[in-house]
């Protein structure tokens, strides 16, 4: 049907440009015989074309186009006419007699501007006659209409300099083409779609642009005389969407530099309008033109001062929102939103005017609820949004007293958007925040991510989401860095004092983080010299250390048993590396707790033990007691996993507890030889295991891993590990990989070869280590 | 001299007697005196072409020449020349003998009374003629005709008030129009205004026409014939509440006579404007209202 209706039209075009053409061609022979008569019949014939209500706007406006250019010719055509002796006020008559009205009025205009031109009436009277004339248009779009205005302006116009020669003359016949395109274009507007709007818009706009480009119009008359009339023109049209209309093609066609230097008018006009009228999209643009003007040169910048444009803006804004209680909160906000951008442009070193707006906008705010409407929660994002993008700083933005306020009233969906925008402007620009206040500040504006500000979107959050946002905050906290250490010790009291309140979802994203942040403040410490005694409040590791212990315990408890693990061991190597045992000790205890009561998967007890068995090999700060206690636990829980192979494989990992090269009181062979032999036990059960429950022999990887533990500390000279107790391991797996019930297994078998290979490899290397092998056979 | 009449030559389109199927023995020329000053005011006749005929206006003396030239070597043998203002007047221009060679005579019809103007209706004419008939025993008399016509001029009324009214459907149209004056001259303007007061219908447009009615009396029958000679559009488009529409209507372009008043018992010409709107589904709203129409004198036009 749509496709139809475009080919209609498409049609309808064609045959109506048809009969133009046609009856222009003989309004062209009319008029190169000179004659009159004939060149008014064709060329009413012609504009009757246009008569027509099919036609989408576009489209009109080509065929109103080619008439108008045809017009043109007639326009030529009249002026030789009156040279010729033909009176003015005669054709200005015989066009009348057009039996329709539309050719009539386009005829009317077109004899008016050679009329006005002839000067021999008053451009004034002419004007207003054809204003008269118009309102027979009666046309729901006004098509036609603007399509006269068009012509009447843009012909007259043209003429302007004739006319406007003079300053005083010029000002009525904008007060005429004002009200011809307002009074009688948009004003019926309301009925009209969406779509011939923008295009009457263009039109009308186009009128009042001529207008603005008539020479001889200069600063001093625009502000004197063109611009007062001008509005109290608009003022008293009383109509809103003309006024609306207006107001805003005023503010598109004039130059920026007339707005600046008669802002006092051009905002007093704005209370006066009617109530209803859309004040706020008008004034928005004009801020956002001023804002672009000073944008574009720092030349013009001293203007703005000089004029006082933010509180004459400022007094305004309070005034239309005064001026219309029933205004949106979106409108308020838009209109504070255009006024602060204003700011930012002009005034980027007046952050006390930024707080200003955002101080009114609070004001606004206050007393209402959060904000339900979306389109206002996101106007305000774009409010909050603005200083963030202008200065690249938080650091900027955090001094603005209010900001924190005007966040308030966000839902915490919308909160949380803003924070999020808040974070990825600190890390698209490498911010760094460096002191504890602005972090406190910092850590109030983004609280929407760093605790649940209201439980009623909490199960609706989506867990990517949730993950991305907390993702960016722990990105946050790692970009808080001082160089000074007791800053840097109260920043991470801050940022720990904020996320503590975040619940269980939050801390294992933002506890890690934390914890990371503070060991690198404890290297840092490390790396210095010892702080001068006698500073009882300086920051020490030892301190830092309490603050972990207590954070990282929030974790257990929410629990998150395995990553506070991990973070214990990871601060107790830290504490290590300081020479703390008692606090290294005291982490191992927190971590050997939880293992023992949180940590019940037997996979993440595999996990677990392996990195407490890692973590206490490295530990060089222990004492034989303390490291006797945690080895013997260790080795402990190692033979008491569940499966035969996890526990084989705990079990030697756990001889190297007992052997630590760089440590000469840690080389205990019995008790690795032991740990082996545990482990061989164990992987001879678990195949027996395996024998019984399956038929078959599992595979015999066990026994090469634990040959090469043995090859291990073989090389590294414990005198335990004997050639013979090779041997024999070597034999025994020989033997069990030809036995019958043994599975064949390619992995076991290649890793049992290169191990072979290596040994063979050793034994040809020659020195000490090739003598060492040399008694092994292969 | 001068003879009070009361005038006529009226008839009947189709009764089409002045087509003269012999050709005469002489040729007739009427000239008047002033022939070359007086005003010319072209007419239609009946086959479409259109003449400039001599304008006169009552009480003018019609005076002039006729010449009768016999055509070669004829004699014309007469029983005596006469002109006569067609029905009225009768002047012997000379008495019964023969013609031989171009003779001319005066005539002079002084003040005559011609107090109503030469129209041209759809079923009546009123016609001025000028007759010369060559009165012979045999062969039949040689006529020759010559029209001219009769304005008559009025002074402005001195009164002549605007035409205001309000009219319209309950509840559905209201409006008000006015036009500045009741009465016109040929080359007036009408100039008005239609105040929409309330308008419930879809207006498609407006036009304003002007109307003329035509009766005549033939005997007992009444014949009325109403033409439109003009249509004029006011508005284009739907109009709303409290729009006020300006009508500018020049007369000139239109061929209108002034308003005739039971003329001579036979027939009257009156004049309407009438205002049309019509709605989206076609339907007429109108209202008609008489206007007088008058003829200024030349000069003052």
């Amino acid at each position: 049907m749509i496709a139809d209706g475009v080919e209609d039209e498409e049609k309808w075009l064609a045959a109506g440009i048809a009969g133009l053409q046609q009856n222009a061609f003989y309004m062209h022979r009319a008029l190169d015989s000179n004659n009159l008569r004939d060149a008014l019949k064709y060329s009413a014939q012609m504009l009757s074309e246009l008569r027509t209500s099919r036609l989408s706007p576009h489209k009109y406006y080509e065929l109103y186009m080619r008439a108008f250019d045809e017009l043109r010719k007639l326009e030529m055509f009249f002026k030789e006419e009156t040279r010729r002796g033909c009176s003015i006020v005669d054709l200005y008559e015989l066009v009348q007699h057009a039996g329709n009205i539309l050719p009539r009025l386009y005829l009317l205009c077109t004899v008016g501007s050679v009329y006005i031109k002839s000067k021999e009436a008053p451009a004034k009277d002419v004007l207003k006659d054809l204003v008269e004339m118009c309102r027979g248009i009666q046309h729901p779009g006004c098509r036609h209409c603007c399509g006269c205005c068009g012509i009447c302006a843009s012909k007259l116009y043209g003429d302007e300099q004739v006319v406007g020669a003079d300053a005083a003359p010029a000002d009525p016949e904008l007060r005429l083409a004002v009200g011809l395109s307002g009074l009688q274009g948009p004003a019926r507007e309301k009925e009209k779609r969406e779509k011939e709007r923008s295009e009457l818009r263009d039109l009308v706009g186009k009128n009042l642009h001529v207008l603005s480009q008539i020479e001889g119009i200069d600063l001093d008359m625009y502000k004197e005389t063109v611009l007062p009339r001008v509005l109290e023109q608009v003022v008293n049209c009383k109509d809103e969407i003309a006024q609306y209309y207006l107001m805003d093609c005023i503010i598109q066609v004039f130059p920026d530099e007339y707005h600046l230097q008669t802002l006092d008018v051009l905002l007093g006009a704005f209370p006066q309008l009617q109530p209803t009228v859309d004040i706020k999209t008008v004034l928005s643009r004009l801020m956002e033109r001023l804002s672009n003007y000073a944008a574009s040169s720092a030349d013009v910048l001293p203007e703005f001062l000089q004029v006082e444009a933010f509180s004459k803006l400022n007094n305004a804004i309070g005034k239309v929102i005064e001026a219309q209680p029933d205004m949106p909160i979106l409108g308020v906000i838009t209109l504070y939103s255009s006024l602060l951008t204003f700011t930012l442009h002009v005034h980027p070193d007046r952050l006390d005017y930024a707080d200003q707006v955002l101080g009114a906008c609070v004001k606004k705010l206050s007393g209402k609820e959060k904000l339900e409407d979306k389109k206002a929660t996101k106007q305000i994002v774009a409010l909050l949004s603005a200083p963030l993008d202008k200065y690249n700083d938080i650091v900027t933005a955090l001094k603005l007293s209010n900001y924190p306020r005007v966040m308030e009233y966000l839902d915490s969906e919308t909160n949380k958007v803003m924070a999020t925008v808040i974070i990825q402007s600190i890390m698209k620009n490498k911010t760094r925040i460096s002191t504890a206040d602005r972090v406190e500040a910092l850590f109030e504006l983004i609280k929407g991510l760093i605790k649940d500000l209201d439980d009623a979107f909490h199960d609706e959050v989506d867990e990517d989401d949730f993950k991305e946002e907390q993702n960016s905050v722990a990105r946050l906290i790692q970009l808080l860095r001082s160089d000074d250490p007791e800053e840097m010790f109260k920043i991470i009291c801050t940022v720990r004092k904020h996320i503590l309140g975040g619940g269980p979802k939050r801390l294992p994203f933002t506890v890690p983080p934390l914890v990371f942040s503070s060991l690198k403040l404890v290297r840092q410490l490390q790396g210095q010299e010892e702080n001068p005694f006698g500073e009882e409040e300086s920051t020490t590791p030892k301190k830092i250390f309490q603050v972990l212990n207590q954070t990282v315990e929030t974790l257990s408890n929410i629990p998150a048993p395995e990553l506070a693990l991990q973070l214990f061991l990871q601060c107790a190597e830290a504490a290590n590396d300081c020479d703390l045992e008692p606090v290294a000790y005291e982490f191992f205890t927190q971590a050997y707790i939880l293992y023992e009561e949180e940590i019940s998967d037997s996979r993440a007890q595999v996990t677990a033990i392996h990195l407490i068995i890692g973590t206490l090999q490295r530990m060089h700060v222990f004492g034989v007691e303390n490291r006797d206690t945690l080895t013997h636990k260790a080795t402990g829980y190692s033979a008491k996993l569940l499966k035969k192979p996890d526990q084989c494989r705990a079990v030697y990992a756990c001889s190297h507890l007992f052997w630590v090269d760089d440590q000469d009181n840690v080389k205990d062979g019995e008790r690795v030889l032991l740990c082996l032999k545990r482990a061989l036990r164990i992987a001879n059960a678990a195949q027996q295991m395996s024998n019984a429950a399956r038929g078959s022999t599992g595979s015999v990887t066990l026994f090469v891993e634990i040959l090469n533990k043995y090859l291990y500390f073989f090389e590294k000279g414990n005198p335990q590990i004997t050639v013979a107790a090779i041997q024999s391991l070597i034999e025994l797996i020989t033997t069990e990989m030809h036995s019958d019930s043994s599975t064949p297994d390619p992995a076991a078998d290649a890793f049992f070869a290169s191990t072979l290979r290596y040994m063979e490899f050793q034994k040809q290397k020659g020195g000490a280590i090739g003598e060492k092998y040399e008694p092994i056979k292969v | 001299m001068s003879i009070p009449l009361a005038v006529l030559g009226l008839s009947l389109l189709a009764a089409n007697f002045l087509i003269e199927a012999f050709k005469p023995a002489c040729s007739i020329s009427i000239k008047f005196s002033d022939g070359k000053t007086r005003k010319r005011v072209p007419i239609k006749r009946e086959n479409g072409q259109t003449l400039l005929a001599p304008l006169f206006r009552n009480q003018e003396n019609i005076a002039g020449k006729i010449t009768i030239e016999p055509h070669q070597g004829k004699r014309i043998e007469h029983n005596g020349v006469k002109v006569e203002l067609l029905g009225q007047i009768v002047r012997e221009l000379d008495v019964p003998g023969d013609i031989y060679e171009r003779t001319t005579y005066p005539f002079e019809f002084s003040m005559v009374e011609m107090p109503y103007e030469t129209y041209n209706g759809v079923n009546v004419r009123l016609r001025y003629v000028l007759k010369v008939t060559v009165s012979r025993n045999y062969g039949g008399s040689i006529i020759e005709y010559l029209n001219f016509l009769v304005h008559n001029y009025s002074p402005p009324p001195s009164i002549n008030t605007s035409i205001k009214m309000e009219v319209g459907i309950e509840d559905c149209l209201h409006i008000e129009f006015e036009y500045n004056k009741s009465k016109y001259h040929l080359k007036d303007v009408i100039v008005g205004k239609i105040y929409f007061f309330l308008v419930k219908i879809k207006i498609k447009n407006m036009d304003i026409e002007i109307r003329r009615r035509e009766s005549t009396v033939t005997g007992a029958t009444n014949h009325v014939e109403t033409e439109t000679l003009a249509k004029f559009e006011l508005m284009d488009g739907a109009p709303v509440r409290g729009e006020s529409i300006p009508v500018r209507l020049f007369l000139s372009p239109y061929e209108l006579t002034p308003t005739h008043r039971n003329i001579n018992n036979k027939f009257s010409v009156k004049y309407y404007l009438n205002l049309v709107l019509v709605d989206e589904e076609g339907l007429r709203y109108f209202k008609q209202q008489q206007i007088t129409i008058y003829r200024l004198p030349l000069q003052n036009t």
